[in-house]
C-alpha cells in the first residue's frame, strides 16, 4: 500500500486517492520534487492551481512550479527572477555586440563598394516588457 | 502602526503588531501586492521566505516574489518560465546573428586582402555572452527541463522547444 503512493501524499502521511491531483506530477521516486514546491508553494496553493487547470497542461505547470521552487531555495532573495534579470543583460550585450558588428560591415562595405547584404537588425527593446523594476502591479486585476 | 495596520494584516483580518514582517513591505495603498503573493505563495510561506533573508535583502525578495506571483497569474501554466525561455530563445538566435555577422566582416576583409583579425578578438565577438555573468547550471532551463520532466501522455508539444 505505501508503495503505491506519490510522493505527495507519502510526505503528507496520507492516504493516496486514484483521483489524486499530484499523483500523475509527483511520482513516489521523486521526493525532492514534491518537498521543493511544497516548501514554497505549500500543497494546498499546488492543489489549487492545477485543478484550476485544464488536464493537458498540468504536467508542464507542476514542471515550471518545480522549476521555479528549486530556483527560489537555490537563491531565496531573487529566484528565477534573477536568471530573467541575467538573461536580459546578455540580450542586451548582444544586441550592443551585433550593431558593432554590423556597423563594421558597413563601413568596410562603403569602404570597398561593396552591397551590404545583409539589412541592420531591429533593435527594439525586447527587455522593457521583463523588466522588473519598472513593472506596474496596480494594473493587474485580481479576480 | 500610526498609517493603521499593512496591507497584509488588513486582508488577514489581523492586528498590525509592531514587528509585523510583512509592513515594510506591504503598505496600506498597495493591496494588489500582497493579495497576488498571498494567492500564489501563501502569507505563512512569504513569512517564512523573508525570515531566512537578511533584513537588508528582504525588500529586493519581496519584489521578485511579487514578479513572480504576477506572472503566474498573469500565466497559470509557465509563469516566469515563459519568459525564460522565451529570453533563452531569444539569446539563440542573436548568437547566431552575430556569428553570421562576424562572418561577414572576415568575408569583405578577405576581399578587400586586409590583414585578419587577432583569433581573440574573432572568440570575443562571437560570444556574446564572454563579459556578462553567466546562467549557472540549475537557471538554464533548458537543461533543468531535460533532466526532470515528468512523461505525461497528456502532455502536449511544448512551446519551449
Amino acid at each position: 500500500m505505501n508503495s503505491s503512493r506519490c510522493a505527495a501524499c507519502r510526505h503528507l502521511r496520507r492516504r493516496c486517492p486514484s483521483d489524486c491531483i499530484f499523483s500523475p506530477y509527483f511520482p513516489s521516486h521523486d521526493s525532492k520534487r514534491f518537498r521543493c514546491v511544497h516548501k514554497i508553494y505549500g500543497a494546498s496553493n499546488v492543489a489549487k492551481m492545477l485543478q484550476e487547470l485544464p488536464a493537458d497542461r498540468r504536467a508542464e505547470a507542476a514542471d515550471s512550479l518545480y522549476y521555479e521552487a528549486y530556483c527560489r531555495l537555490k537563491d531565496p532573495v531573487y529566484g528565477c527572477v534573477g536568471t530573467i534579470t541575467i538573461l536580459c543583460q546578455q540580450i542586451h550585450n548582444a544586441q550592443c555586440q551585433l550593431a558593432t558588428t554590423q556597423a563594421e560591415i558597413a563601413s568596410l562595405s562603403a569602404h570597398s563598394g561593396l552591397q551590404n547584404q545583409y539589412p541592420a537588425t531591429p533593435t527594439f527593446n525586447l527587455i522593457d516588457q521583463y523588466d522588473v523594476a519598472s513593472a506596474n502591479w496596480s494594473d493587474f486585476n485580481l479576480q | 502602526m500610526g498609517g493603521g495596520p499593512c496591507a497584509s494584516c488588513k486582508l488577514l483580518r489581523r492586528r498590525c503588531s509592531k514587528d509585523c514582517v510583512f509592513a515594510p513591505y506591504f503598505p496600506p495603498d498597495e493591496p494588489h501586492k500582497f493579495a497576488m503573493v498571498h494567492k500564489v505563495f501563501g502569507a505563512s510561506n512569504v513569512s517564512k521566505m523573508l525570515q531566512e533573508v537578511p533584513v537588508h535583502q528582504r525588500a529586493d525578495a519581496v519584489s521578485s516574489l511579487v514578479y513572480e506571483a504576477n506572472a503566474r497569474m498573469r500565466d497559470p501554466v509557465y509563469g516566469c518560465v515563459g519568459a525564460i525561455s522565451y529570453l533563452q530563445n531569444e539569446i539563440s538566435r542573436l548568437q547566431m546573428q552575430l556569428a553570421v555577422a562576424e562572418a561577414e566582416v572576415l568575408v569583405c576583409m578577405d576581399q578587400m586582402q586586409m590583414p585578419q583579425p587577432q583569433s581573440d578578438h574573432e572568440k570575443c565577438l562571437l560570444s556574446a555572452s564572454s563579459d556578462n555573468v553567466s546562467l549557472c547550471d540549475f537557471q538554464n532551463y533548458r537543461s533543468f527541463n531535460n533532466h526532470h520532466t515528468i512523461q505525461d501522455p497528456l502532455k502536449r508539444e511544448s512551446i519551449w522547444y
